[in-house]
């Protein structure tokens, strides 16, 4: 009994052992592309999810020989933590990362890229750029630029305008100056420019505060959709139909809804999209894949959303 | 037994009347004041009337904590509680609206209202019955609750059907004799709160479990009992809140209602209750969330403060306001 047993048991471990060699050769010859990416905290990363699990499904369907994993991580120090956890487990073929903090990640994803794998870095750069193999990222000084330019022609270069801004950071600042600078230029005079922390509710308040505060306001600029949405229930509730336009910036799918109707108040919007992670998930790919080559820096452009073209920038299932 | 807690209640009645009392009355219209000199169109009809109904969400939730906190709590998860509320009644509606057309509202009101208690039973049990801190039992749920309303809406939002948005409106917008609806609801939870706390056995008991717990157990009162109800009024408080809230951009978002918490609580303390306890003013509570909202209001319409600084000089009014407090005393 317990020679066939320990005979049976023999065996076993014999197969179990062939079993996992044969599983970890498959491994090695299936490249892995990480993602490491925000949680889901408001509708922009809610987009950046959104579309880095649509970019999942569909590359690991087109291409059998390449594995993505999506991790999210609720801040700068569990986004380190989860980069630990990612290269510990296994060979990392590549990384595609949406950087929480600049200057918080850079030490993690250097780390990582000393292991050998390709670095893909979106959105917020990293404080070293020699680490990054590959560079997406939208243009925040041109969604306030252009912005800026379609106003000040629509306003005919005169006018009063009121600001909103999002939440302390480099994007709100570069969408600020980007603005400003085009507006110093004409005779548009900005009443004022406060921080509504690109929440709904607080752009409410500001908003029902700028009104009471300014008796003539020509035009509004949220720099972001969000706060838009709380911007124009204050300008409804106050029956004010001096303000000829309000604007925002980012793309959400409400407001394309809108500009699709030819809304006169808001009757473009400018894209940053969340899908700029779909962009770098697809160029990473390619790299392995079909052994296209992606290094480099890549900018995507901020073109007015128009009725026109608004039909590009709508997906009626993103949450953003 | 009863004896010591109607003493109780009998060596706080006669305080009730004396000046110090009026602090945060004072300090209210000492900001109001400062407010009329400061800037010309704080004084405006529009202007008051959007600060007090704006202030209308932190007083009816900062009614509720008033009772959590006096009875010697404290609840962290009222930001998180709102937002899940609100996209449990958005959902409610919705999904109701084919059937029920505009009296959906009213079914998506009630399902909120129980959601709400449940949510607040839910937190007085883990306190009484779990027997764990409530700063640490309510920063779990707060996390919970602000998970929930993330997965419900993908990290997006979860917006109100458009055929219910015009029947709603007026429940924000709309007024009663001039007065704006949400100030008439939160004036009938002040009273109801108000007359709980001060003429019934329970907001007795309230005040002696907060001031002590030990000899009000050994005064026969269930202090679990008193504390559990607490955090089930808090939770009505919640929904009530969101029911207010949702017309007002008929929409529930992962940042719904983030950090009120805080607002909440600071309503409360500088309204004159005690953090530790034993100590409740309904009414300084009602005064302490205009204080804040017009603090607010006024740093946005003057010119006087860089975008920058704004929340350091609002820190800084509270701690003077708190100070002022003390020195009156």
């Amino acid at each position: 009994m317990t020679i066939i047993t320990r005979r049976a048991l023999g065996a076993l471990t014999a197969a179990s052992l062939v079993a996992l060699t044969a599983t970890g050769a498959l491994a090695q010859d299936k490249k892995i592309i990480a993602v490491s990416i925000p949680a889901a905290t408001h509708g922009w990363t809610g987009g950046v999810v959104y579309h880095a699990e649509q970019a999942e499904k569909e590359i690991e369907a087109a291409f059998p020989n390449i594995d993505v994993i999506v991790k999210t991580s609720p801040s700068a120090e569990a986004q380190v933590s989860a980069l630990e956890d990612l290269s510990a487990a296994q060979k990392l073929d590549a990384l595609v990362i949406l950087p929480f903090t600049s200057e918080e990640l850079t030490g993690p994803v250097q780390t990582v890229k000393e292991g050998g794998t390709f670095i893909a870095v979106v959105d917020r750069g990293l404080t070293d750029p020699a680490i990054q193999d590959l560079y997406v990222a939208g243009d925040n000084i041109a969604v306030g630029a252009n912005t800026a330019k379609w106003l000040a022609e629509k306003l005919g270069n005169e006018g009063k305008i009121v600001v909103l801004r999002g939440i302390p950071t480099v994007i709100d600042d570069e969408r600020i100056q980007g603005f400003t600078d085009v507006i110093k230029g004409t005779n548009i005079e900005i009443l004022d420019i406060q921080y509504a922390n690109w929440n709904q509710d607080e752009a409410f308040t500001l908003m029902q505060d700028y009104l009471a505060k300014y008796p003539q306001i020509d035009a509004v600029w949220a720099n972001d959709d969000d706060m838009l949405l709380g911007v124009l229930e204050a300008v409804k509730q106050s029956g004010r139909t001096e303000i000829k336009y309000a604007l925002g910036g980012n793309g959400m799918k409400d407001v394309i809804e809108m500009v699709m109707a030819g809304d006169p108040v808001t009757p473009i919007s400018t894209p940053y999209p969340p899908s700029m992670i779909k962009s770098a998930i697809y160029m990473t790919a390619a790299q392995f894949s079909g052994q296209a080559p992606m290094r480099g820096s890549f900018k995507l452009d901020a073109p007015l959303i128009t009725p026109e073209n608004a039909e590009q920038f709508y997906f009626p299932d993103s949450p953003f | 037994m009863t004896s010591t807690t109607t003493n109780i209640a009998r060596a706080e009645a006669p305080r009730r009347f004396r000046w110090a009392d009026a602090g945060p009355f004072l300090a209210l219209a000492l900001v109001v004041l400062i407010g009329v000199v400061m800037n010309s169109s704080f004084m405006t009809g529009t202007n008051i009337a959007n600060v007090v109904t704006r202030s209308a969400f932190i007083a009816i939730i900062a009614v509720g904590a008033t009772f959590v906190i006096s009875s010697g709590c404290l609840d962290l998860s009222v930001g998180s509680m709102m937002a899940f509320v609100t996209g449990i009644m958005i959902l409610t509606m919705n999904r109701l609206e084919p059937s029920l057309g505009a009296n959906a509202i009213f079914a998506g009101a009630l399902v909120g209202l129980v959601v709400g208690a449940l949510c607040g039973l839910a937190n007085g049990l883990i306190v009484t019955l779990g027997k764990i801190e409530p700063f640490i039992a309510t920063l779990g749920t707060m996390g919970i609750f602000r998970a929930l309303i993330t997965w419900m809406s993908d990290g997006g939002s979860i917006p109100i059907d458009r055929a219910l948005r015009d029947p709603y409106r007026p429940v924000y917008f709309g007024n009663v004799l001039g007065v704006p609806l949400p100030v008439v609801i939160t004036l009938i939870v002040v009273l109801a709160g108000a007359f709980l706390l001060y003429r019934t056995k329970y907001g007795r008991r309230c005040m002696a479990a907060g001031s002590n717990s030990e000899v009000a157990r050994f005064s026969g009162v269930s202090v679990a009992r008193v504390r559990t109800l607490a955090f089930v009024i808090q939770g009505l408080c919640v929904a009530i809140a969101a029911i207010c809230y949702i017309p007002r951009l008929g929409a529930a978002t992962p940042t719904t209602g983030q950090l009120w918490e805080l607002q909440v609580i600071t309503a409360v303390v500088i309204g004159g209750t005690l953090l530790r306890g034993g100590k409740a003013r309904i009414w300084g509570t009602v005064a302490g969330a205009l204080i804040l909202e017009v603090i607010a209001n006024l740093m946005v319409l003057s010119n006087m403060v860089s975008e920058y600084l704004v929340a350091a000089v609002q820190g800084v009014i509270i701690i003077l306001a708190m100070l002022a407090h003390r020195f009156i005393r």
